[in-house]
């Protein structure tokens, strides 16, 4: 069975790639593209390590087959700093130590920016609603959540 | 799976020509949140994918010319929630659907996909029960309508016919003073499967209830519509006689099976709790529609 030819757009960038049917994005992204910051953790859409954005729209990874991508617009982890700048996010969780394994960093990272796109001033409880899919074994999830309510109101503070 | 193929087709008529064509071992992929979990468990191993979202039919949302909803099959929760007035007609539609899974599975699941997976416990189904949704589907011999209700025969198991694709859901037009809600019991707020999950619908004439449907589901082998729960309600006052009544009736509907989220006796039970609350919540909104 021939491979499928697959042309997206992976962090703004235009990307094709080959893949079985059956593979899932986060099998594309992890071994044919070598992005490997979306991780597997469960592998049925529980655990949200592999969360990336799907037009803007946040899902798991893991929970959609890579030949859906066609003609859409990923983006991931790799995508969020700009070069060597890290993304507000991602220097806030460095500062306030937001993690430990930092396995689940990541798709913490990715949702989390997501939710601030869509709602630049979220309340502790809308927070904790929209990482709920973000499992965490090591946090607590309270320095987490601190981290993404800090940032946000650093961004709201930047954009006056 | 290695001889496994994956199609997307633009028009329904494709689809369901190589859905048929594949008789019985191709599976339709919507959001992905059941079909993809299924797989990677080797429950499912279909030999071809249909991927339905790139018919427009199945991904819009539309006024019908009648004033209701019809809501393409493979809508997820999250665009159906962006939608500037559906939420405001029917908010326990919305809340069913929504509380399935996380932000993530929110982005891809789909009240279709819910529906055509046939659990018992589906979120979104119980809602569109008491909306008194009709279901249309497309086959390879054309394309019927059929109450929501009469499409899960079991636990996993549907009415449509083999070839036969769910298109979208129709929601009828809505009276004013109308309104609806959901509630579900779960040990924790978020994440969880529905021990019992309840949906009323209500027209409200002042302080009386002139319309009522209302579906249950995780209590029996489909979510169930309780006719007897909704007449206990029509034509009262919601009073406590009659909430009495109606969560009587809902708690002799349920046929639940015993497990680690709740034995018989406590989703019975729980049954006729929810009723109640969830009546109070759609009232509360009816009246101020």
């Amino acid at each position: 069975m021939a491979k499928m030819h697959i042309t997206t757009t992976i962090n703004g960038e235009p990307t094709e790639f080959l893949c079985e049917p059956y593979e899932t994005m986060l099998d594309v992204l992890r071994d044919n593209l070598g992005m490997t910051g979306s991780k597997e953790g469960c592998g049925s859409g529980d655990c949200g390590a592999c969360s990336v954005t799907l037009d803007d729209r946040l899902v798991c990874s893991c929970l959609m087959l890579a030949a859906e991508a066609e003609g859409h617009e990923i983006r991931t982890i790799e995508g969020m700093s700009e070069g060597e700048a890290l993304h507000p996010l991602q220097q806030k969780f460095l500062e306030t130590a937001a993690l430990q394994c930092g396995i689940c960093t990541p798709g913490v990272l990715v949702a989390a920016d997501a939710l601030l796109k869509k709602n630049p001033n979220p309340s502790e409880t809308e927070v904790r609603y929209w990482l709920a899919g973000n499992l965490c074994r090591c946090t607590g999830y309270d320095k987490i959540v601190r981290a993404v309510l800090e940032t946000a109101a650093d961004l709201r503070g930047a954009a006056e | 799976m290695t001889d496994i193929q994956y199609v997307a087709p633009s028009t329904l008529d494709e689809a369901v020509g190589a859905y048929a064509a594949a008789k019985g071992a191709a599976r339709i992929l919507a959001g992905g949140t059941d079909l993809l979990v299924q797989m990677r468990a080797g429950m499912v191993k279909p030999g071809l994918i249909v991927d339905i979202k790139k018919v427009a039919e199945l991904s819009a949302i539309e006024k019908t010319p009648e004033g209701g909803f019809r809501i393409g099959a493979a809508v997820s929760g999250a665009v159906l929630e962006e939608h500037p007035t559906f939420g405001k007609v029917w908010p326990g539609v919305l809340e069913g659907l929504n509380l399935i899974g996380s932000t993530q599975v929110q982005g891809r699941a789909s009240a279709g996909g819910n529906l055509c997976n046939g659990s018992p416990a589906a979120d979104s189904i119980p809602g569109l029960v008491a909306a008194g949704a009709i279901a249309t589907v497309q086959g390879p011999n054309g394309r019927r309508n059929i109450p929501v209700e009469q499409v899960p025969t079991g636990p996993g198991k549907t009415s449509l016919a083999p070839g036969e694709i769910l298109v979208s859901f129709t929601l009828p037009p809505r009276p004013a003073h109308s309104s609806d809600a959901y509630l579900r019991m779960i040990p924790r707020t978020e994440m969880d499967i529905a021990v019992v999950g309840c949906a009323v619908s209500l027209t409200m004439d002042g302080d009386t209830c002139t319309a009522a449907r209302v579906s249950l589901g995780a209590v029996a082998p489909t979510v169930l519509l309780v006719e007897d729960a909704a007449k206990a309600l029509v034509l009262t006052k919601l009073d406590d006689a009659s909430l009495d009544k109606a969560a009587a009736a809902c708690s002799a509907a349920c046929n639940p099976i015993d497990d680690k989220r709740g034995t018989i006796a406590y989703r019975t039970k729980v049954a006729g709790v929810l009723l109640k609350r969830t009546t109070a919540i759609a009232a509360e909104r009816a009246k101020g529609g």
